[in-house]
């Protein structure tokens, strides 16, 4: 890969920074509780909450951990949780 | 030959050089330039599009999205103005935007001063920008046609800051040629933009660079700098065989070739400095002048072949970095680090329009023929300072 003047790059490109590494606390969904109101969803600022049969869950590739998915949840269904390596 | 202000000049350079995007913010001393421009552009003289904004950080903001569309962009400010650009000029430059600016110098508050010193751009030397000085309106106004062929040349691509001093060259009525526009047609060749920012193929310019990257694209810049060195002064030449005036390539020398002492300035200055040399010079004073018009790229080879005759070199400061020195004096005497030992002297003067005048530049120049003598050099010296009103 030969570097663009101008630090120009095409769409798609943040797909490859991967931003999970970035994370301190990871959510953790707990499907038993989740009504699938979808408001995690909404608020996350990283679009990567997605519903898969009624239920939400992240893509822990990119989650940054920030929190705001916990924080929203009206149900208490997503935990922080450590991460421990 | 036509009587004009600074200031109209550079607007007339600007016409002719074609801009499609001009957007500034007005505020003095560099108010007529941009005021002359959006009357061009109200007139149809200029198919622009001139771009009214609320704040100077707008304008070069402004400058820099139309850039990136591929369009040729211009802009001017001053002190106050240019710092609160200082984020985004650094912008420009990574993004290596051919961005070309008229940074007309004046003193920067507190105190409030409106009047001229070279404080503002030396405040933004770090920033990316390759900084041109004019030494009179003429160059002033042909170096904005020499910065547009500096800023897009495909291994530069850096924006260029050309400083003229406020009032003494923006508000002075002097003698200037203008351009044909044919002929400034065939100097400067259209811009042929590397990247273009169009809705319909989305790209990202100045992207996130991790620690793995960030280095070498700011290597990049550096690399272009080393080009624009050489640029600079093949582009002064090419000018010089169109239009037959020349004002030096990194630097220009006034009677330096057998000076024993050398004085080194940038800017309007320039023009008393050889008035001065001329009368020292029948005196009997072996003297000459060392003009530097490019501070960044900064000449280091050009200033050491130049210096190595001389026994003693005075550096004049518009400016100071508070708590060490004038920044001119640190970059020349850098450059000759290891290289050259001759004695150096460097004086703050004109600070906030105080005038300097040829009997300032006989009085430091005689006090560089004393430390020679006596061995004893004062390294920053205030120029006339008021002793009894501190």
């Amino acid at each position: 890969m030969k570097l663009s003047v101008g630090a120009v790059a095409e769409p798609g490109s943040t797909r490859a920074n991967k931003t999970g590494t970035w994370r301190t606390f990871r959510p953790v969904f707990n499907a038993d509780l989740c009504v699938g109101c979808g408001i995690c969803s909404q608020f996350c600022p990283e679009g990567i909450i997605h519903e898969k049969n009624d239920k939400y869950a992240t893509d822990y590739d990119y989650c940054k951990g920030c929190g705001i998915c916990a924080a929203e949840c009206p149900k208490g269904a997503i935990k922080m949780v450590l991460e421990v390596k | 030959m036509k009587v004009i202000e600074g200031s109209y000049a550079v607007a007339e350079a600007v016409r002719v050089c074609k801009p499609h995007v001009i957007s500034a913010y007005p505020i003095t001393p560099q108010t007529h330039i941009v005021e002359t421009l959006s009357q061009m552009v109200a007139d149809g003289a200029i198919k622009a599009e001139y771009v009214r904004v609320e704040s100077e950080f707008s304008a070069i903001s402004v400058c820099i999205g139309a850039s990136a569309a591929g369009t040729r962009t211009y802009t001017a400010t001053t002190s106050q103005g240019l710092a609160l650009m200082h984020e985004a000029l650094f912008n420009a430059a990574g993004m290596r935007l051919p961005i070309v600016m008229t940074a007309v110098n004046r003193s920067l508050s507190a105190p409030l001063s409106i009047w001229n010193d070279q404080q503002d751009t030396i405040s933004q030397r770090d920033t990316g920008w390759i900084q041109l000085h004019a030494e009179n309106a003429q160059e002033a106004s042909d170096t904005i046609i020499q910065a547009y062929k500096i800023a897009e040349y495909r291994s530069i691509l850096l924006p260029v800051m050309v400083c003229m001093d406020g009032y003494i060259l923006t508000h002075v009525y002097e003698p200037v040629e203008l351009w044909e526009q044919k002929k400034v047609d065939a100097f400067l060749p259209e811009f042929d933009p590397v990247h273009v920012l169009d809705p319909k193929k989305p790209k990202t310019f100045g992207a996130f660079a991790d620690p793995s990257l960030y280095t070498e694209f700011r290597y990049m810049v550096q690399e272009a700098m080393e080009v624009a060195k050489k640029k600079i002064v093949d582009i002064a030449n090419e000018f010089r065989d169109e239009f037959g005036r020349y004002y030096g390539g990194l630097i220009d020398e006034y009677r330096a070739k057998d000076a024993e002492t050398l004085i080194l300035a940038m800017g309007s200055v320039i023009g008393t400095i050889k008035d001065a040399i001329d009368e020292m010079r029948a005196d009997g004073i072996p003297v000459g002048l060392l003009k530097i018009r490019a501070y960044r790229p900064f000449p280091v080879d050009t200033i050491r072949d130049a210096v190595a005759g001389a026994k003693a070199i005075i550096v004049l400061d518009k400016n100071i970095s508070m708590g060490y020195e004038g920044a001119l004096f640190t970059d020349v005497k850098s450059a000759l680090y290891g290289k050259s030992g001759v004695t150096a002297l460097g004086f703050i003067l004109g600070l906030g329009g105080r005038d300097i005048t040829k009997q300032t530049i006989k009085d430091m120049v005689a006090k560089a023929l004393e430390a020679m003598k006596s061995g004893k050099v004062q390294e920053c010296e205030f120029v006339d300072l008021r002793k009894e009103v501190l």
